[in-house]
């Protein structure tokens, strides 16, 4: 039973160790990256792989009961609460940035869009 | 082939609107989900010559020194005033200083028999698990009285600096919603659908929960409060008045301190820690036991989850 006990412990160990590496990887992106979107980007990755991955090694630790729920409970909020976050960020950026262009590369058919989008804009613009 | 109705009508008809969607043709809510963009910021050339005007007139007529005999006086006498102030405080609080215990000596207020007691007898005293929410709403209760208290003299300081209570201004800013939030984002509203309640149940568990394990009002309350913000931001102010308004807000806030009020009244003049009252502890690991510990979580609660979401509010639109 020794050994079962100490192999649990390993995997547990693995999987922490993994979600801390990624959020150690978060923290650099966030910081060394100048761009919102790129940023948006290195910060979900912490939010979903991270917390998974830590809370994955922890239930590991603790064995199945009450709280192990409570725990996945807490991932399942988060990954349904952070990918609605990041769209947020990347359509307020969207709308208000007016150099998007500049940014970053454009489909056709989403320019198309967003030129139509601009045109809305201004004419609403207008009637304020 | 002949149609009857025109082309227009044609386009507005549900299963075409319902083809093109599925196709990927249109984007269904694109038209309503953009932020409008706000006015440019043009200076009132007049009123600032005005403000100037008046600035002016206030330092030459009011805060002139050489005229003023009487704020020259003041201004003196306050500065000695306020050095001999700072002087006694430092020199009081050196004092005290000087009279505590040396760190680690057994004699210190830290180490007296307060702690034990509240171990050995808090769950007979007060009947509920939690020791911590046995202590703070039983032992000293009246110092979380003081901090409900406290919640509700900041929200009403907060409402007075920020409510708008000019009417048309009220009705200009109820239309101008779309300004300070993308409304009627898909996404967001349907992922509140399926949060928001499960949000709202894990804060009444916790509140519920106050006297069995870790939680209480406050932690409760703060993720109720969490929940109708969320809420609020997915689906807008009208959708949130229908339930939550200024009417019923006051009333859960008032009526809520009130009834905490009086059980307080009740609970100190019936035996300062509460063991002469009336209200039986019931069974310790029940929901219905630990007397009054239940009730005036749930009063906690509301008043934290009501304070929550006027700050919001009031910051955002100045309206709740």
């Amino acid at each position: 039973m020794q050994i079962l006990d100490w192999v649990r412990f390993g995997i547990g160990l693995t999987f922490l160790i993994l979600g801390v590496l990624v959020m150690i990887v978060q923290v650099f992106g966030i910081f060394r990256f100048k761009y919102v979107l790129n940023r948006m980007h290195s910060a979900a990755m912490g939010d979903t792989a991270g917390i998974g991955l830590c809370i994955l090694g922890l239930a590991i630790f603790a064995g199945f009961s009450f709280v192990t729920l409570k725990l996945f409970l807490v991932v399942a909020f988060l990954w349904c609460a952070s990918p609605v976050s990041s769209h947020l960020i990347s359509k307020l950026e969207m709308t208000i940035n007016p150099d998007f262009e500049k940014e970053c590369e454009i489909e056709e058919s989403a320019e198309e869009e967003i030129k139509k989008e601009n045109e809305k804009l201004s004419e609403k613009k207008g009637e304020v | 082939m002949s149609r009857r109705i025109s082309n227009e009508e044609n386009e507005q008809r549900f299963s075409v609107r319902a083809k093109r969607f599925i196709s990927g043709e249109q984007r269904k809510y694109r038209e309503e989900e953009e932020i409008r963009v706000p006015l440019e910021y043009v200076p009132d050339e007049e009123k600032n010559k005005k403000n100037k005007e008046d600035m002016e007139n206030m330092l030459s007529k009011a805060y002139d020194l050489d005229e003023n005999r009487s704020l020259r006086f003041f201004r003196h006498f306050y500065r000695i005033a306020a050095l001999l102030c700072c002087i006694m405080l430092v020199a009081i609080l050196l004092i005290e200083v000087s009279y505590l215990p040396p760190v680690g000596s057994a004699n210190k207020p830290t180490n007296n028999e307060v702690t034990q007691k509240y171990i050995e007898d808090g769950l007979t005293d007060t009947g509920g698990i939690n020791i911590v929410g046995g202590m703070i709403l039983n032992y000293r209760a009246f110092d979380t009285f003081g901090e409900t208290n406290v919640l509700y003299i900041a929200t009403c300081c907060v409402m007075i600096l920020l409510l708008v209570e000019d009417k048309p201004m009220r009705k200009l800013l109820k239309m101008d919603d779309r300004s300070f939030e993308p409304k009627s984002d898909i996404i967001l509203q349907k992922i509140a659908m399926f949060l928001v309640p499960i949000v709202f149940m894990f804060g009444l568990y916790v509140m519920f929960n106050g006297h069995l394990g870790p939680g209480g009002g406050f932690a409760g309350g703060s993720m109720i409060g969490a929940g109708l913000i969320l809420y609020v931001s997915a689906y807008g102010t009208k959708k949130t008045q229908r339930f939550f308004n200024e009417k019923i807000y006051t009333i859960i806030k008032v009526a809520s301190l009130c009834i905490y009020g009086v059980l307080m009244i009740y609970f100190f003049y019936t035996g300062a820690n509460g063991l002469d009252n009336h209200i039986p502890l019931g069974t310790p690991g029940h929901i219905f036991s630990a007397g009054l510990i239940l009730p005036i979580n749930i009063l906690v609660g509301l008043e934290v989850a009501c304070t929550m979401y006027a700050f919001y509010a009031l910051f955002r639109r100045g309206d709740i």
